[in-house]
């Protein structure tokens, strides 16, 4: 009897637990402290929780830039990562020796819907697929108030030469024309980096000859022209009073209010707007960042950051059929819907109807054939950590946009080094 | 020569053997090997002395190691100047003088970090209270961290005012041990109050000045928490030091190089350090 009572105890003790076991997954996911990136996460999580009650998430945040570089690195090389994390794609992507460390998602069911642009900035070097794209692609570009445009009767510019003579026309009239903010170190790259589709179009095997060290920043005319811009709009006296120790954050409101007339950056920047100054979202414009010839002009595309799934995740059935849903055509309406500041990269995955100015701005030269093309860290691994630096450098007045080329040169030789490239 | 017998057993200093041993001994003699490798957190690649050459080869590092000197100096002079002359204040017998030692020994026990983002939105050029404050007076207050020129002095400044209070305090236990018979031979003799300071004093406090020099110049050539919460070694790599570029290193994934470059350091701080306590304490002797 006794034996009885305690076997039905014990059972029905085994019985909870083992259906414990089954209903309740908490997936570990680490993901940047970016807005962008938390308005897509909820969007997803929310919509996939409702799906399975029985799976719940446990979200750490980390920082961004290269201080986010190193605990994504650390973690992984120590089995700490949570299941999945949001990373960079691209050179970054390759850094973190992906056939080691990310499971591998080409058996994905979803996997078939995105666009191979994005497949091959998280493809190993064996070709399989390792990530699957979280957020829209972005431009690198100026953003620019159009009251103040409105106000001064000012185009937008085709050529860098319309570009400096707007500014002129807007530092004349007394009002801030250039936001620089290098409290915000990465912020100083954008005239170099966003200028690669213009590089582009005028030495077509640029991205191939870099990697194989045959052509440098500074003997590229091409090239070296975005150290030039940084160089010239500094020393026209075109910058906010505070650009050195103004952050991403001022210069996002600068341009949204009105308190300087351009700001270069990334469109995620467009998140910043819809969450600090929603009421100033159709007041800002934005196109790419102009070149010498306005019929060569284009975009120079960001990959998003991708979702990937750690080799030596807990849950990793369960998290797969997560990533599959976000990679989903359903997911990633809930994320542009969330997030309409870009095209996904998703097929059949469309924006709203509804979406802010800079993006109207911006979709046509996506939509364009050759009007937009990948930044050069989706073309090459080779990408040197102190651009932000050197740039901060040529604006501030330090070093010359010859020197600091140069010098750029030399400081991505670590990193070709380090991944091993020949030639170098 | 022979070896003095321990009075202990061997297995009593096991304990604190295997600490030794497991915490600082191995990973010093690890961090000498991976520095002669290319390290990526995942794989090692046997690179012999290329990261120590690679290291001296960054445009950045000469400057780095200048900014270092400059700092390690500066700050230490500062502190050991201020830190005698309020030592002097503090004991002389003043209106309130506990709560003024507790005052001047604050900032010490305060985070760096804190310190040095507090100061930053202080030294704002167009928003911060200093430059604010100086408008008032229709002075036009300078970049304090944004200026090139000016942005390491602007740390350093900061650096002395949060570390002389552990100078001061050093200082004051140094004070006290001089007996007050030199004084008193000295006022017979009719010394005046400079000559007392110069003659009695300075001499007197040496070992508290061997201390605090030897101290705050260790910590100057380290440094790093504050210059990274103030400017992350900018504007540009102006305010660099050899800590904060080597943290850069370590930052983008050289983590070879940044070992090599943690090996330069401790080199540099045993050069540095070594022979100015040797020549202090000589004098000690001397005295």
């Amino acid at each position: 009897m006794r034996m009885t009572r305690y076997g039905i105890v014990a059972a029905s003790m085994l019985g909870l637990s083992a259906s414990a076991a089954w209903a309740d997954v908490t997936l570990g996911i680490m993901i940047d402290t970016n807005p962008e990136s938390i308005a897509s996460f909820d969007a997803v999580s929310k919509a996939y929780s409702e799906k399975h009650p029985d799976v719940t998430f446990d979200v750490e945040q980390r920082a961004g830039g290269s201080e986010g570089d190193n605990i994504v690195k650390t973690r992984l090389a120590t089995g700490e990562m949570p299941d999945i994390f949001q990373y960079n794609s691209g050179s970054l992507f390759q850094a973190l020796k992906p056939e080691q460390t990310i499971a591998d998602l080409s058996d994905l069911p979803s996997a078939a819907g995105i666009l191979d642009t994005f497949k091959k900035v998280v493809s190993a070097s064996d070709g399989h697929v390792r990530g699957i794209p979280f957020g829209p692609a972005m431009g690198g570009g100026i953003f620019y108030n159009r009251k103040i445009y409105a106000e001064l009767g000012l185009q937008p510019p085709k050529t860098w030469a319309d570009f400096i003579a707007n500014n002129q026309k807007i530092k004349a009239a007394g009002k801030v024309a250039l936001a620089q903010t290098y409290g915000t170190t990465w912020t100083s790259q954008i005239f170099v980096l966003a200028d690669f589709f213009n590089v582009q179009s005028e030495v077509p095997n640029f991205a191939t000859d870099y990697t194989a060290n045959k052509v440098k920043y500074a003997t590229t005319p091409a090239a070296l022209r975005g150290f030039e811009h940084v160089e010239e709009v500094a020393k026209a006296g075109f910058f906010n009073e505070d650009f050195g120790a103004a952050t991403f954050d001022d210069g996002m409101r600068m341009v949204s209010t009105g308190e300087a007339a351009h700001y270069p950056s990334l469109t995620f920047g467009i998140g910043n707007i819809q969450q600090n100054f929603p009421d100033n979202l159709q007041d800002v414009g934005f196109f790419a960042v102009p070149g010498n010839d306005a019929a060569k002009n284009g975009l120079t595309i960001w990959m998003p950051a991708a979702l990937y799934l750690s080799a030596k995740a807990e849950h990793l059935e369960e998290a797969k059929k997560f990533l599959d849903f976000v990679a989903s055509k359903e997911g990633c309406e809930l994320m542009a819907k969330a997030v309409p500041s870009g095209p996904y990269l998703i097929k059949g995955c469309e924006l709203p109807k509804d979406v802010p100015q800079a993006v109207s701005d911006m979709l046509p030269y996506f939509e364009t054939e050759g009007r937009a093309g990948p930044a050069l860290e989706f073309l090459s691994p080779v990408k040197g950590p102190a651009l932000e630096q050197i740039a901060v450098e040529v604006g501030t007045g330090i070093r010359s946009a010859k020197d600091a080329a140069a010098l750029y040169d030399q400081d991505v030789e670590k990193q070709a080094k380090q991944l091993g490239l020949p030639n170098w | 020569m022979v070896a003095r017998k321990s009075p202990y057993p061997y297995w009593f200093v096991l304990p604190a053997a295997v600490v030794f041993t497991t915490l600082f001994l191995a990973p010093t003699i690890a961090s000498f090997w991976f520095s002669l490798t290319r390290w990526d957190l995942f794989t090692t690649q046997f690179i012999g002395l290329e990261n120590y050459k690679q290291f001296f080869r960054e445009p950045f590092l000469i400057k780095g190691l200048i900014n270092t000197v400059i700092y390690a100096v500066t700050t230490s002079a500062a502190k050991t100047v201020l830190g005698l002359l309020l030592a002097v204040l503090l004991t002389s017998g003043i209106w309130a003088q506990g709560a003024l030692r507790t005052i001047i020994f604050f900032p010490v026990l305060v985070s760096t970090i804190g310190v040095g983002i507090t100061f930053s939105v202080l030294m704002h050029p167009t928003r911060g209270l200093i430059n604010v404050a100086l408008a008032t007076l229709g002075i036009h207050g300078p970049g304090w961290l944004t200026d090139p020129a000016l942005a390491l002095y602007s740390i350093v400044v900061v650096d002395v005012w949060k570390g002389v209070g552990l100078a001061t305090v050093i200082y004051i236990a140094g004070l006290a041990s001089i007996s007050p018979d030199y004084y008193e031979a000295a006022r017979i003799d009719g010394a005046t109050r400079r000559q007392m300071f110069f003659r009695v004093t300075v001499p007197l406090s040496k070992p508290a000045t061997v201390t605090v020099v030897t101290l705050s110049l260790i910590g100057g050539l380290r440094s790093f928490d504050l210059i990274w919460a103030m400017t992350k070694g900018g504007p540009g790599f102006s305010s660099d030091v050899l800590a904060s570029v080597i943290y850069k290193q370590y930052q983008a994934g050289f983590y070879g190089l940044s070992t090599a470059g943690n090996v330069i350091l401790f080199l540099l701080i045993g050069l540095i350090v070594l022979p100015l306590t040797a020549w202090f304490n000589r004098k000690e002797i001397d005295l």
